[in-house]
């Protein structure tokens, strides 16, 4: 029972950082119906700015508390990521918007490779810690333990996931958005700017990436210029889990993921007598994965396509 | 552009057989042995390509997992090969034997998937190489069947009637062993363009055709869609393992990394790079992607002629300048570099009628 609980709490911080970067995956698709590869990395440059800022300013024995020069951090990552995001769409995906489906694809990946090499150039190739500036306060809760670290990521995914709920089913912007995914040429003959409406989920996107990614690397104290693409990869699952092109979908399918992932890691050891072991974690997950899409073809919460006439 | 090979004059079609008898000669007076190495793996990705291209250019089922195949194809080499088990059976009994498998995995991947499309089959058929990838990397333990993530090493090369591939000069002076893998592998490559040409031609191939315009309109015109998915699946892992076992033979050694979804991701850029469903421009595309990585090494040496000195290693700048060459060449040439005509005539009226990104139908 402990171990359930602890799993369960781990799953559920982790899988709400996979809900995070989700969201940018499903909303990309839900207006372009293209599969942004390039986010993961975006989430990565996140973590790297954050993580030069934080560096820098703990390096200058800056008199701050722990928590603030985190969120300085932050608050570098998040507009250089928009801008990341913005830029992506401009030069990689806007040229692209009528060619072949498969296209954008490549130029995404493309963009990928480009960034996560940047990266190293940039940034090096080995690993970057995350100073120890932020409180270890940790909690008891009926046998599992619970850092403060955690509930804070936990709650702050929850708040943004909330905002961006908030955002696209209450404001004008949000109403353009939905439009534009709906049909975009319907929705310019409405009046709707599409160009900057893509842009803007662009931005919006990149900026949950970006702290998302700062988490990330708080939460296992280390970033890489490599961390960007199996976290993407995590988080696109979990988005086609939820059913693509579905925000609440997306934390759905992220808090799934990250639940199964950690029990699997937990339990696979006792279910398959000790002959798997928690290396075959991302084995679950994916088979969870196909077996959902086996039964629900479009995902837990995605809606039931018609086939085309 | 008509492959049919009548259609072609003589004349032309003899000048490329003997540049391509040749080419290995003036590729390594020219740039070194190691250069003829990297023409063999050029063969080697142009038939994993063409069997990717089954897959993906004729009957249109987005495939993230092709390298599991592959990789099925080099583990049955490597275990039926080489020392882990003892075993050294002869590559006519070991190649079929690892396409037949990677087949029968390529059924065992498309089976569940029939219902799904687009990006859910991309996603799932992702997930499904990274669970082979996985499940090599770690059956090492309770029972040591793949050796972990060091790999199976000292696997048997090809040996042809008593001449094996590894050392050809025993029996035929001068002939190196990158060359005589460059032959087999010629010939073997050929095969396959012969085999992609006559099924794409097929009732099958034309079948796969209509799948991937509209799948619907398809079934009801009678064609059994869930066999011919599987049969595209089958055929692209049968293309899939045979080119894993070569891989296999060629290295002399295999582990996990080779097989990682990177990979995966860069055969499928291979053929949309190169001008998806057209052979020419698949081989094109394969061509292209196996060279450029290598031929980015040599910005060192660029950077030492104009600067005098290296000023960022050129093996971080090498992925660099691949992943913006991938940007640009699908910016400018979005529907791949060698186009059939007939796709180029549908983008050129598309471009005409309606902005793609407004279309419903796309």
């Amino acid at each position: 029972m402990d171990t359930f609980l602890q799993q369960l709490i781990n799953g559920l911080v982790l899988g709400s950082v996979y809900a995070l970067v989700a969201l940018g995956y499903t909303m990309v698709y839900g207006i372009l119906e293209l599969i942004n590869f390039a986010h993961g990395e975006v989430t990565m440059i996140g973590a790297m700015v954050a993580l030069s800022v934080i560096g820098a300013l703990v390096g200058a024995h800056v008199d701050l508390p722990g928590i603030a020069i985190v969120l300085v951090g932050v608050l570098a990552a998040i507009p250089a990521c928009m801008l990341l995001g913005f830029t992506i769409e401009r030069v990689a995906y806007r040229p692209l918007r009528n060619a072949p489906r498969l296209a954008p694809l490549i130029t995404a990946i493309g963009v990928s490779i480009l960034l996560q090499n940047l990266a190293m150039v940039i940034w090096g190739r080995q690993y970057i810690s995350f100073p120890p500036i932020l409180p270890r306060t940790t909690y008891h809760l009926g046998g599992a333990t619970l850092s403060a670290l955690q509930i804070f990521i936990f709650v702050l995914s929850l708040v943004l996931m909330a905002g961006l709920i908030v955002l696209v089913q209450k404001t004008k912007l949000g109403r353009a958005m939905r439009a534009t995914a709906q049909s975009p040429q319907v929705a310019g003959l409405m009046g709707v700017n599409i160009n900057s409406v893509i842009s803007l989920t662009f931005i919006i996107g990149s900026a949950l990436a970006a702290v998302a990614g700062v988490m990330v690397s708080a939460y296992y104290g280390i970033a890489h210029y490599y961390m960007g693409f199996l976290l993407g990869l995590k988080a696109f699952t979990a988005a086609v889990l939820g059913g693509i092109g579905n925000l609440g979908g997306a934390m759905l399918g992220g808090l799934l993921l990250g639940v199964i992932e950690s029990m699997g890691a937990g339990y696979i050891g006792d279910i398959t007598g000790g002959f798997m072991g928690s290396n075959y974690q991302d084995v679950f997950a994916f088979f969870v994965l196909i077996l959902v899409l086996v039964f629900r073809p479009s995902g837990l919460l995605g809606e039931r396509v018609g086939e085309r006439a | 552009m008509n492959l049919r090979l009548t259609h072609k004059p003589l004349p032309g079609l003899l000048l490329i057989g003997v540049a391509l008898a040749v080419a290995p000669f003036v590729v390594q007076a020219g740039l070194g042995i190691y250069w003829v190495r990297i023409l063999d793996l050029a063969l080697l990705y142009m038939m994993l390509a063409l069997g990717l291209n089954i897959v993906v250019g004729y009957a249109g089922l987005l495939d993230l997992g092709y390298i599991a195949f592959y990789a099925v194809g080099a583990y049955v080499y490597a275990l039926l090969a080489s020392p882990q088990f003892g075993l050294h059976l002869p590559f006519w009994l070991v190649l079929p034997a690892g396409a037949a498998i990677a087949a029968a995995f390529g059924v065992l991947l498309g089976a569940p998937t029939l219902r799904l499309r687009g990006d859910y089959l991309a996603i799932v058929t992702l997930g499904f190489g990274e669970i082979i990838r996985i499940f090599i990397n770690n059956l090492d333990r309770p029972v040591n069947i793949t050796n972990g993530p060091q790999g199976i090493n000292l696997i048997d090369p090809i040996s042809i009637g008593g001449l094996s591939l590894a050392q050809p000069q025993v029996l035929i002076p001068g002939l190196s062993s990158a060359h005589a893998y460059y032959y087999f592998f010629l010939a073997l490559t050929l095969l396959a363009i012969f085999i992609c040409i006559r099924l794409q031609d097929s009732r099958i191939g034309r079948a796969w055709a209509a799948i991937r315009e509209d799948e619907t309109a398809a079934e009801a015109m009678g064609i059994n869609t869930r066999n011919l998915k599987l049969l595209a699946f089958a055929m692209g892992a049968t293309f899939g393992g045979l080119s894993g076992g070569l891989f296999a033979s060629f290295q002399g050694f295999v582990s996990p990394e080779s097989f990682n979804l990177m990979e995966s991701i860069m055969i499928l850029c291979m053929i949309v790079l190169g001008g998806m469903g057209h052979i020419p421009g698949v081989l094109l595309g394969a061509f292209l992607l196996t060279i450029l990585p290598e031929a980015l090494r040599y910005i060192g040496d660029f950077q030492r002629a104009a600067f005098g000195h290296v000023i960022v290693d050129p093996s971080d700048l090498r992925m660099l300048l691949f992943g913006l060459s991938l940007v640009l060449m699908m910016i400018f040439r979005p529907a791949g570099l060698w186009p059939s005509t007939q796709r180029r005539r549908e983008l050129g009226q598309g471009g005409e009628q309606v902005p793609g990104l407004y279309d419903e139908q796309r």
